[in-house]
């Protein structure tokens, strides 16, 4: 009998958009016309390579035989000589556009071999709309575990020993949050993914959610049998339907099997879940807005305390968690929390995941134990292309800071980044070269924060359009040197008095660059232009009307709360 | 500016009461005539779909932003009308519902173009060169991000992130062909293609 092969060509919006679909229909095309009953023909999420710029790829397993930047015509020579003769096509292999060097397998690939993939473990590896698929790799077996052979109270023990820490952001630690909710009485209690990932320039969570969508599903139901919920909820954004369909494919595909519903196999627990999808607006990734945001409200968030896992949905003791947290759950059950522990910091256990994007040769998502030195992640991805060099990272988006060339030693822990005046993120990291300026940078994520401001509270309504203001000065050369004196201050009052993370966070990328790169601003002032002449293109852009602040109909997003604002300028 | 009944002439002149002076009567006008899509509207058959959509989720008040999501995508926007109509099966206020509509920056009170153009605006894209990109696109198309041009032929609106960081700058047409890596020279090419 002849071996079962699989092919699986990413779908992905980068591989489609250099003709994914139409490779498909070509390998399907031959495939059906050689009659070759032993290869089955799978779309997959992002194979993750980091080589998205090179797609579309393909890949054929079992072997995990690596085809990159193919095209129609090359998916025949393909499926006539690998698939049917049994002659993998060495010409089509993927390239290394630096080295030059042929990579055969998936394994092989420089970018892929360093990494240590857990959150990612099955992305690109199976079809994210095929439960079997998920099954044949273990999945739904930590369930099946919890619910035999483990109490409710054993699951948060062996979270909380595993040292799992939220990878929204604030890196709270899952397993305490859950004895919290556990601890909460109530009858009815609920379970809610935090799936909004609004952060510009992270897709991490999206990955994960298309790539392998029942790891998610999975870490939610255990999640709920720890704390005693029953019903569970995923806040998806609404710009990312794929992600919403998969998702709404996998509970299904698991009610039918059993994993949701009532009386999950046999034990007695009923869990079952639904989606939400949000409608566009940054300010809902944080918990409070999201809860409100869910029941249809505008998304305003509220102080806290009372915390979600004492009065969230509906008044009912709730869990929020980001998706990758909720899906690191099952593998921590599968091989245990000492395992998982094992590979990060005594502080930051396992594995971060971030999204590599800006001037670096390989965009993509890398997966990398806690303690990693940020210039390591950097070598993963190539390096910066054109022989230039690195100038900053920047992780945490608008929550976040840019750290400089000089600091790249630092490790991926939540407290080496705090200290450093940057934050881990929940997952984008942008790396800057030579050419970028770190006052347009800093502008950027300002101008991004006021436009999503939900302005509600004064500080954050009016301190963010105060700096975006003060930073067009400087970055047109109009600025003086008391503008930095002036910056600092409206950025700490933000900081120190706004009423949620969005304002308590905003004024980070402002801090730290007038921290690790006050050169800059000062040059600024100095010449009376951008020395690089980065900013006088892009701050004559009306600033106002950059981003979504403008709704047609003249509405800004943040709608009548953000008009109050008096506008972003 | 005819406005007799609104209070006889003034001491210099002017027909207009004294409260109305301060309105600029020219935008009022142009306001109702960008409401000329409306015209085309089948009201009766819209509302009987509204009242199928929010029929499904039982009236549910906490349905309200998936019922607006559905209604847009029926009507392609959410006028006032329709809004009225989803308040008042909804059990909700209508300035409820215009609330959540201004709250969220995917539910529009304009209809968006023919082809419908995003650009990513996303930090990858951003120091790409995206903000050229847009200016340009302003530019080319006569509009500002946000709005339709008056042919109805295109409209622009900006994202963050659409997941190919790689390709950046990205710009998506009609949410399904992708434009990689494209550059100012590129635009006219690019709107060429949807000319027609
Ligand atoms: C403005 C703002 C935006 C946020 N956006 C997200 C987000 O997109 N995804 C996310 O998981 N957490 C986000 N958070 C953090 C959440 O409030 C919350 O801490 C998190 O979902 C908890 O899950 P975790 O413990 O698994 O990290 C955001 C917080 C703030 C203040
Ligand atoms: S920043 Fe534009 S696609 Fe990610």
């Amino acid at each position: 009998m002849v071996t079962p092969h699989r092919v699986l060509v990413c779908h992905e919006t980068p591989c489609v958009a250099r003709g994914a679909v139409g490779l498909h229909a070509a390998f399907r095309r031959e495939i059906d016309r050689l009659g070759l009953d032993h290869v089955s023909l799978e779309i997959s999420g992002c194979h993750g390579h980091g080589l998205c710029s090179q797609g579309p790829s393909v890949v054929v397993e079992p072997s995990g035989f690596f085809y990159n930047g193919i095209q129609p015509p090359d998916a025949e020579v393909i499926v006539r000589e690998h698939l049917s003769g049994g002659r993998p096509v060495q010409h089509l292999f993927h390239r290394d556009p630096v080295t030059g060097r042929t990579a055969a397998r998936y394994a092989d690939v420089d970018f892929f071999r360093r990494q240590r993939r857990v959150a990612l473990r099955n992305c690109g590896r199976i079809n994210p709309e095929k439960i079997e698929h998920y099954v044949d790799r273990g999945g739904y077996g930590a369930l099946q575990l919890v619910l035999s052979t483990m109490r409710p109270e054993d699951v948060i023990e062996l979270v909380e020993d595993s040292g799992l820490r939220g990878r929204g952001g604030a890196g709270f630690p899952t397993g305490r949050k859950w004895r919290f909710a556990r601890r909460s009485s109530s009858d009815v209690k609920y379970v809610v993914c935090n799936a909004d990932e609004g952060n510009p320039g992270a897709f991490t969570d999206r990955s994960v959610l298309e790539g392998d969508p029942h790891a998610v599903v999975e870490g939610m139901i255990i999640a709920g049998y720890a704390v005693g919920a029953r019903r569970g909820y995923l806040y998806i954004r609404a710009e990312y339907p794929l992600a919403v369909r998969r998702v709404q494919k996998a509970i299904e595909d698991a009610r039918d099997k059993g994993f949701l519903g009532s009386d999950l196999l046999g034990s007695g627990f009923s869990f079952d879940l639904e989606i939400k999808e949000g409608a566009g607006a940054f300010v809902c990734g944080e918990e409070t807005a999201l809860l409100a945001s869910i029941q249809s409200r505008r998304g305003m968030p509220r102080p806290r305390p009372p915390f979600p896992t004492d009065v969230g949905l509906g008044g009912k003791p709730t869990v929020i968690n980001n998706v990758k947290t909720l899906a690191f759950v099952p593998v921590i059950v599968d091989r245990g929390p000492g395992w998982f522990s094992s590979l990060g910091t005594p502080q930051s256990a396992g594995t971060a995941v971030f999204a590599l994007t800006g001037n670096i040769r390989y965009s993509g998502l890398v997966e990398v134990p806690m303690g990693t030195p940020l210039a390591e992640i950097i070598d993963i991805g190539g390096g910066i292309p054109d022989g230039r060099k690195v100038k900053a990272v920047h992780t945490g988006g608008p929550a976040g800071g840019s750290l400089p060339a000089d600091r790249l030693d630092a490790p991926v822990d939540y407290e080496a980044l705090q200290e450093l005046g940057s934050t881990m993120g929940s997952g984008g990291m942008l790396v800057l070269d030579e050419d970028a300026c770190m006052v347009d940078v800093a502008r950027f994520f300002m101008d991004f924060a006021c436009s999503e401001s939900c302005g509600q509270c004064a500080p954050c309504r009016l301190g963010t359009g105060q700096m975006v203001r003060i930073l067009t000065r400087i970055a047109t050369g109009r600025g003086a040197r008391e503008d930095l004196v002036l910056l600092r201050e409206v950025a700490d009052t933000v900081k120190h008095a706004s009423l949620c993370g969005l304002g308590q966070t905003c004024s980070n990328p402002v801090l730290a660059t007038l921290e690790y790169f006050k050169e800059e601003y000062l040059a600024h002032i100095r010449e009376g232009k951008c020395p690089l002449g980065v900013c006088e293109v892009r701050a004559s852009v009306r600033p106002g009307e950059q981003g979504r602040e403008f709704q047609p109909g003249g509405l800004p997003a943040g709608g009548v709360g953000a008009n109050l604002k008096g506008g972003c300028p | 500016m005819d406005k007799q009944g609104f209070g006889g002439p003034s001491e210099d002149g002017e027909r207009t009461a004294w409260y109305e002076r301060q309105i600029d009567w020219d935008a009022v006008g142009d306001r109702q005539e960008s409401a000329d899509y409306e015209e085309d509207i089948d009201w009766d058959a819209v509302e009987e779909k509204v009242d199928e959509i929010i029929n499904e989720y039982d009236g549910d008040s906490g349905a309200l932003i998936e019922v607006l999501h559905e209604v847009q995508e029926l009507v392609g926007y959410l006028p006032q009308r329709v809004q009225v109509r989803v308040a008042d099966r909804l059990g909700l206020s209508v300035s409820e519902v215009y609330s959540v509509v201004t709250f969220y920056s995917l539910f529009s009170l304009k209809p968006k173009g023919e082809n419908h153009i995003t650009v990513c605006k996303g930090t990858a894209c951003y120091v790409r060169g995206a903000a050229q990109l847009i200016e340009e696109l302003e530019n080319q198309l006569g509009i500002s991000v946000g709005d339709t041009t008056s042919d109805g032929k295109f409209s622009l609106e900006v994202v963050r992130c659409l997941g190919a960081c790689g390709l950046g700058p990205v710009a998506m047409v009609n949410n399904e062909d992708v434009f990689a890596r494209i550059t100012v020279d590129q635009v006219s090419d690019m709107l060429q293609q949807y000319e027609d």
